[in-house]
């Protein structure tokens, strides 16, 4: 059943559920930041509205810096930028940093161990209509081998907002992806969020799901459904990817013995990769993976698209129930 | 012209000398590492270590220091020998260059040795790193400098052309981007591979003031480096031409240069033609 420590939103389960992308948490968390830290810039190339840097350039405009369409010298400049004291925020779309300024986010802000925070917006398929080209569900698995970076996928807009004000505190590189869609606000101020440490947001027994960003959401409505069908179910919101909660992770599979991962992203490489490596390594447990099952993306609404490469919630329910039959059959 | 006494000049002279037969015995002794463009840079470097940069070699992290950003992390050799030189690590740490466990690893490492400021060697990403810090320093109001060295050859990287309209843009005249005009790079001649000239014009429409000066030339790199101290609204390119493998007549303008290691006996005749170079300096100075 859901966790009332969890303090997740009355209407949670409500389809009338007020929604928010999670970009807009990052908007209005990095004017919190620079509010407390007069370190904090926030670096922009030619995407300040989509971004969601707009309020922050009216307010800052003295800390709001315009690169162009630069995504390479986005993330080298600002290793420079942090070796100057500053806590650059520097904002793209995930496609073009990290993914363009891969080797500089690499080697300039994470070979360097500089105070970098990297806002790659418009991950997942969330970009919807504009197709392949746009859409990054490879993030995650071109950061996860590199030393010194931090990486986090927010559940909702309030989630997104704690990380913001969150890596703005944390010494080091950051990396957070946030969505372009509205999706479901359904955890609120009083949702526990700490770097590094997985929150249990519906406790069960049966199956546990690991999950990140927007689609913790649809794990929850699954695990819902899945009560009728005599599933007891967990749900475990993994915000931060790296480093991984390996104690909750550990204690889902064995309350559970039986774990479904489900993120917006490829399933190679992802949040289910870093779950499958630590179990492998501690407690081997029977694991289904729901992501974009090694294919690129295209056109369409972004729900639509959700459905078609098996991340909605029939999806997610029929990945518990093969992870519970395997379990039995066992 | 003349900035400085001859006498000092030729001080600078020997000590350029000095970090040559540096380079050369560090990377012999490695077996592996670049020559050729550090010989050419080593008149450069000689001025800025000893003469044109503010700073304190007993405190790399002082706040107020002027910043060396060196973008072809590939001529560290030149960088090391000057540090040793000037005080920052003892000589004999040389001949740790490449080893397992040594601070000077094949490429500078920030975070391994103090004073190294950045991490580099995939190249054209020096001077992004050193425009973002001098916008730093000018938001601040900082009253010290940033300097990157580049070579001619990483000038083919995109990242290179992002960072020069970048500091265009904002008149980051607290910024000095050298180039090592040698001409040469792993596969040939820069004009062969992808030709960069006319190289000055290009720095000039991307609104940088350009000083040229022959970098072999202790004199000139001295007074090149004094004019930018009063040039203004603009970031400042110094076009140094040098000669790569400077000092070694074997090597000079020589692109195999670049990295080939020594086979026996010729580091040491490399030395040796140094050291001749060096005592006729030395008995020049004592004239003077």
């Amino acid at each position: 059943m859901i966790r009332t420590e969890a303090k997740l939103a009355m209407d949670l389960l409500d389809s009338k559920i007020a929604q928010k992308p999670t970009r807009d948490g990052y908007g209005t968390g990095v004017i919190a930041a620079a509010e407390k830290d007069p370190n904090v810039v926030v670096v922009c190339a030619d995407l300040t509205e989509s971004t969601r840097n707009l309020d922050f350039k009216k307010k800052f405009p003295e800390r709001f810096i315009q690169v162009g369409v630069h995504e390479q010298f986005l993330a080298a400049g600002a290793a420079g930028l942090a070796m100057g004291g500053k806590i650059p925020f520097i904002t793209s779309y995930a496609m073009f940093c990290p993914g363009r300024a891969w080797e500089m986010v690499r080697t300039n802000i994470c070979l360097n161990d500089v105070n970098v925070k990297i806002i790659g917006s418009h991950a997942g398929v969330s970009v919807g209509p504009d197709g392949a080209t746009h859409q990054a569900i490879e993030d995650i698995a071109i950061m996860r081998p590199i030393p010194n970076i931090t990486i986090i996928a927010p559940c909702d807009a309030v989630e997104a907002e704690k990380a913001t004000l969150a890596i703005a505190e944390f010494k080091g590189p950051c990396y957070v992806r946030f969505a372009r869609e509205k999706t479901p606000v359904f955890t609120t101020a009083e949702t526990p969020f700490e770097i590094g440490k997985a929150t249990t947001f519906r406790s069960g027994k049966d199956v546990a799901i690991i999950a990140c960003g927007p689609l913790v959401h649809n794990a929850l409505l699954a695990a819902e459904e899945l009560v009728e069908e005599g599933l007891d179910v967990m749900v475990v919101n993994s915000h931060t990817i790296k480093p991984l909660d390996e104690k909750a992770v550990l204690h889902a599979a064995e309350t559970c013995d039986a774990i479904v991962t489900v993120e917006e992203h490829q399933i190679t490489g992802g949040l289910g990769g870093a779950v499958a490596e630590y179990l492998a390594k501690v407690r081997p447990t029977i694991q289904e993976f729901v992501g974009v099952p090694n294919v690129f993306g295209e056109s369409g609404s972004p729900v639509e698209l959700i459905s078609r490469f098996g991340m909605d919630v029939p999806a997610i329910k029929k990945a518990v129930k093969k992870a519970h039959k395997r379990k039995t059959a066992r | 012209m003349g900035h400085l006494s001859d006498k000092r000049i030729k001080e600078l002279e020997i000590i350029a000398n000095q970090l040559r037969i540096s380079t050369i015995e560090m990377v012999a002794h490695a077996g592996s590492g670049h020559q050729g463009g550090p010989l050419g840079m080593a008149d450069v470097f000689a001025v800025l270590y000893f003469h044109a940069l503010n700073h304190d070699p007993k405190n790399p992290a002082w706040e107020d220091r002027d910043r060396l950003i060196l973008s072809n992390g590939h001529a560290c050799p030149i960088r090391y020998a000057a540090m040793a030189e000037s005080g920052y690590f003892p000589a004999e740490e040389l001949k740790t260059l490449r080893r397992l466990g040594s601070r000077l690893q094949g490429h500078p490492e920030r975070l391994k040795l103090p004073g190294a400021e950045t991490t580099s060697g995939p190249l054209g990403a020096g001077l992004a790193q050193a425009t973002g810090l001098a916008y730093a320093g000018k938001m601040d109001k900082k009253k010290w400098r940033v300097f990157c060295q580049t070579s001619d050859g990483e000038h083919e990287a995109g990242l290179h052309w992002e960072a020069m309209l970048f500091a265009g843009k904002y008149r980051l005249d607290n910024l000095v981007c050298i180039v090592d005009r040698n001409n040469i790079q792993i596969d040939g001649r820069t004009e062969d591979i992808m030709p960069l000239e006319p190289l000055r014009q290009k720095y000039e429409a991307f609104n940088w003031h350009v000083i040229d000066c022959d970098g072999n030339n202790v004199s000139a790199v001295v007074d090149a480096l004094e004019a930018t101290k009063s040039l203004f609204d603009k970031p400042i390119c110094v076009l140094t031409h040098n000669i790569p493998g400077k000092g070694v007549s074997y090597m000079e303008n020589n692109f195999i240069w670049h990295s080939q290691p020594f086979k026996p006996g010729q580091a040491e005749a490399a030395v040796d033609e140094l050291k001749a170079v060096g005592a006729k300096l030395e008995a020049e100075l004592a004239k003077l």
